[in-house]
């Protein structure tokens, strides 16, 4: 019997074994790399992988010749569990959509049902759920910024941009009760007002947050590792960003000026200044400073709208809409109808079909909702900005370097949660 | 709403058009046949400049009053420059599952249609990778269906029973 230790011998020796014999005349310093093709797998146990994706690299040497991916199985059933549930129970669902920015989640689903039944909710709604979504939309940069530092080896960036979130969180938190999954907005407008000294907190944590962006883009932005690594890497032309269906700051970051709020704005949009700011090159580096950018004019967003704030309601007074005040459900026979009809058999949206979409921080998050007239929604598609920019990660790794899969799959912001739908 | 896209697609292919309607937030819809919608976004992104491809999901009309046929397919395209959506429709029964594919036009439509087949089981014709985009190869069935269960469970690896949960009506995985 042969002995399973003992290596094989090369089954042609007549025929030049390219392992082994290719190179054979030349000398140890000089000789090439020994390289064959090679599949690997990119997660999902990589850490920059997310936990849940799988890429099926095929290499040659350090060149990426192939890329499969595979969005894993992150799976909450979005769209089949907000069909089971009342409109008002889908905000919970929302929230985990992305969870780097659910109040955007959150308020872009409302928008399209209050779409739906024509609704105009107060000035005073629409001012919060502006200061609420930019407020997401720099926590939701600052986590990308930070995660693209540390993965390419910068831990202090890391450090400044998490305790600017932890600012964030903690105003979020007092402003809806939970760090994460806030479930703030109600159909008609907001869960509750803004708590008492909550807008001064809130300008107070803006300086420190601006003093530590400073930090993170210094340590940043003119790092020659982090510079080489992302200047040139991970490229996408405009044309093929737009037939990818890309939106948001990677699309900008092409050079395409394309921005919801500014485009088709909504809520209280049009009354602030604001810029969008354009990248040129379409590489992980013109994606990161998009981000950069792009957290200042949230900035500037939020000051003027918190200094502009009116007075007045933060919810319609219908209560086939809106649960009614409590003194009126446990003083009045109305209130108790109203209250009892909204949560057992949900707001009755009218039959129809809607699309919209508002921007949140990685692009458009688009809704096509159809309601059958009934408490609960027959149909909800989220278009999420993430799934058409995961789909082209293929396309744009292929032919360059593994060690440039990282930045790109970074700076793209891949988040698991609204992908999987 | 303006209605500048599907007038200019209805001038061109008046054969391609079905019906024409606005929805209740005034939003334009085509429905459009089957075998023409290749041509209508290839017109739509060349010479229109539709070219951003947003998204196509499904509907399945099972409980809805009209659901003949069962199912519709949804297109969202959009102009960069003319900043508008057009929205288009395909009708499709249960028996004739199979529409054009959009990947030679867009190539985003690639994931969009490996979901919807993932789904609702609709098929794409010319379509160079259908297979699902994010259930596992083995499963069986489309979950978005209407018909589908809620609770539906088809574990790759048999759940272990847990003491005192109830999981719900529907197969639990666990006999």
């Amino acid at each position: 019997m042969a002995d399973p230790h003992k290596p094989a011998a090369h089954p042609h020796p007549d025929v030049p074994n390219p392992d082994t014999d290719a190179y054979a005349q030349e000398s140890e310093l000089e000789a090439h790399l020994q390289s064959k093709p090679m599949f690997i797998n990119m997660g999902p146990s990589h850490p920059a992988m997310h936990g849940t994706v799988r890429m099926k690299v095929h290499l040659e040497g350090e060149i990426i010749k192939n890329a499969d991916c595979e969005i894993g199985f992150l799976h909450r059933g979005f769209q089949k569990s907000c069909e089971n549930v009342t409109w008002t129970q889908c905000l919970p669902y929302t929230d985990r959509l992305n969870y780097a920015s659910p109040l955007m989640n959150n308020f872009g689903f409302l928008n399209a049902v209050e779409k739906l039944i024509g609704l105009e909710i107060p000035e005073r709604a629409q001012y919060i759920r502006v200061i609420g979504s930019e407020l997401h939309r720099i926590h939701d940069h600052l986590t990308c910024v930070a995660a693209t530092g540390m993965e390419l080896g910068g831990f202090a960036p890391f450090l400044f941009a998490m305790e600017a979130r932890e600012l964030i969180m903690d105003r979020v938190a007092e402003l809806t009760g939970a760090r994460l999954t806030t479930s703030f907005g109600r159909v008609g407008g907001l869960n509750r007002d803004l708590p008492e000294g909550w807008i001064e907190r809130t300008l107070k944590s803006l300086d420190k947050i601006r003093e530590l962006n400073i930090e993170v883009e210094s340590l940043l932005s003119r790092n020659r590792i982090f510079v080489d690594r992302m200047k040139g890497t991970g490229i996408i032309s405009a044309e093929d960003a737009i037939d990818y269906g890309w939106t948001g700051p990677c699309l900008r970051a092409c050079g395409i000026d394309y921005d919801l709020r500014k485009t088709r704005p909504y809520w209280v949009y049009n009354q602030l200044d604001f810029d969008v700011p354009v990248g040129e090159h379409g590489d992980n580096y013109d994606r990161y400073l998009m981000r950069i950018e792009e957290m200042k004019q949230s900035e500037r967003i939020l000051r003027q709208a918190l200094a502009k704030i009116p007075s007045g309601p933060i919810i319609v007074d219908d209560w086939r809409i809106a649960l009614p005040p409590k003194p009126e459900v446990y003083g009045t026979i109305e209130g108790v109808i109203s209250h009892f009809k909204l949560v057992m058999e949900g707001i009755q949206v009218p039959a129809g079909e809607v699309f919209d979409a508002t921007e949140s921080a990685n692009g458009e998050l688009g809704w096509y909702i159809v309601s059958d007239g009934g408490g609960r929604p027959y149909k909800v598609h989220v278009r999420a900005p993430g799934f058409p920019i995961l789909s082209a990660v293929s396309s744009i790794v292929t032919g360059n370097m593994l060690a440039d899969l990282i930045p790109t799959f970074d700076t793209i912001n891949m988040i698991g949660g609204e992908v999987e739908q | 709403m303006s209605t500048f896209a599907l007038d200019r697609v209805t001038a061109q292919f008046p054969e391609a058009v079905a019906e024409r309607y606005l929805d209740r937030t005034g939003g334009a819809w085509a429905v459009i046949h089957a075998e023409h919608l290749p041509k209508v976004a290839a017109f739509l992104k060349h010479e229109l400049d539709f070219k951003l491809f947003v998204s196509i999901d499904a509907v399945d009309r099972l409980h809805l009053a009209e659901n003949d046929p069962r199912f519709e397919v949804v297109y969202f395209i959009s102009s960069l420059s003319r900043r508008e959506h057009v929205r288009l429709k395909v009708r499709v029964s249960e028996s004739q599952l199979e529409i054009p594919s959009l990947v030679s036009v867009f190539k985003g439509a690639n994931w969009w249609e490996r979901f919807v087949w993932d789904f609702y089981g609709v098929r794409f014709a010319g379509h160079p990778d259908l297979r699902r985009v994010l259930l596992y190869e083995e499963f069986q069935g489309h979950p978005l269906r209407k018909d589908y269960a809620l609770r539906d469970r088809q574990p790759l690896i048999p759940e272990r029973p847990i003491k005192d949960i109830f999981r719900g009506p529907g197969t639990s995985g666990v006999s």
